[in-house]
C-alpha cells in the first residue's frame, strides 16, 4: 500500500511555498509615524483597486496597521490617494 | 497650552497667483492674530488630484505647521468652510512621534534646498 504513493508522479513537482517569515516593517526599521502626506509610501499598503491590504498579507502589527489605515484615509480625503481606481501602481 | 497642529488645504485652480497668495496670507494672519505661531509653511503648488473635487482635477496644495491653542482650531475650520476658494482642508494635531518626524522632514527639505541653489 505504501509504494503506490510513490507511484504517483506529478507532471510538475508540487512547489510547496517555503513559508517566508513575515515581519512588521515598522517594528523592523523603527518607523514610529506614518505620514499621510507621502502617497508613494502608502501605495505599498494598497492593492490595485486602491483598497487597504489586510494585515495577513502585509504582516504589519495591529498598532501600525491602524496608523496606516488612518493615514490612508486622510490621504484619500486630501485627494492624494484615490478612493477607488482600476490600475494603480 | 499651545498644541502643535498641521493643516493641509487645497485651493481651486481657477485662482490667479495673486489670489492664491492672498488667501494663504489671510489664513496665516488669522493664525498669528489669535496667538498662534507659525512653524513651517510649504507650498506644493498645482498638483493633480486623485479624483475630481467639484469637478476640478487640479488644485493648489498648501501646508501650514503651527502652534495654537485648541479653542482657535474651531474658528480656523469655520473660516475654511466659509471661504469657497478652499475646496478641501484637513487639520491634524501632531503627537510626539509626528513632531519628531516633521523636524526630520524640515531638515531634509532644507538640505535639498541647499543642494539645489
Amino acid at each position: 500500500m505504501s509504494q503506490n504513493s510513490s507511484e504517483i508522479r506529478y507532471l510538475t513537482p508540487p512547489s510547496v511555498e517555503v513559508k517566508k517569515k513575515k515581519y512588521c516593517r515598522f517594528k523592523k526599521n523603527k518607523i514610529k509615524y506614518v505620514d499621510y502626506k507621502d502617497p508613494n509610501f502608502l501605495k505599498k499598503f494598497l492593492n490595485e483597486q486602491g483598497k487597504i491590504l489586510p494585515r495577513r498579507l502585509t504582516g504589519t502589527s495591529l498598532k501600525y496597521q491602524r496608523k496606516v489605515a488612518t493615514a490612508v484615509k486622510r490621504a484619500r480625503h486630501l485627494a492624494l490617494l484615490p478612493y477607488v481606481t482600476d490600475m494603480m501602481k | 497650552m499651545l498644541n502643535q497642529y498641521e493643516t493641509v488645504f487645497i485651493l481651486t485652480p481657477v485662482l490667479s497667483d495673486v489670489q492664491v497668495k492672498e488667501t494663504v496670507e489671510k489664513f496665516k494672519n488669522l493664525i498669528l492674530q489669535f496667538g498662534g505661531e507659525m512653524l513651517n509653511e510649504e507650498n506644493w503648488g498645482l498638483k493633480k488630484l486623485a479624483y475630481p473635487i467639484q469637478n476640478k482635477t487640479t488644485g493648489f496644495y498648501t501646508l501650514f505647521e503651527f502652534k495654537a491653542n485648541p479653542t482657535f482650531i474651531e474658528k480656523l475650520e469655520i473660516e475654511f468652510r466659509r471661504d469657497e476658494k478652499a475646496i478641501r482642508f484637513l487639520t491634524f494635531r501632531l503627537d510626539k512621534h509626528a513632531i519628531a518626524y516633521s523636524e526630520r522632514r524640515k531638515s531634509k527639505n532644507t538640505k535639498t534646498e541647499e543642494k539645489e541653489n
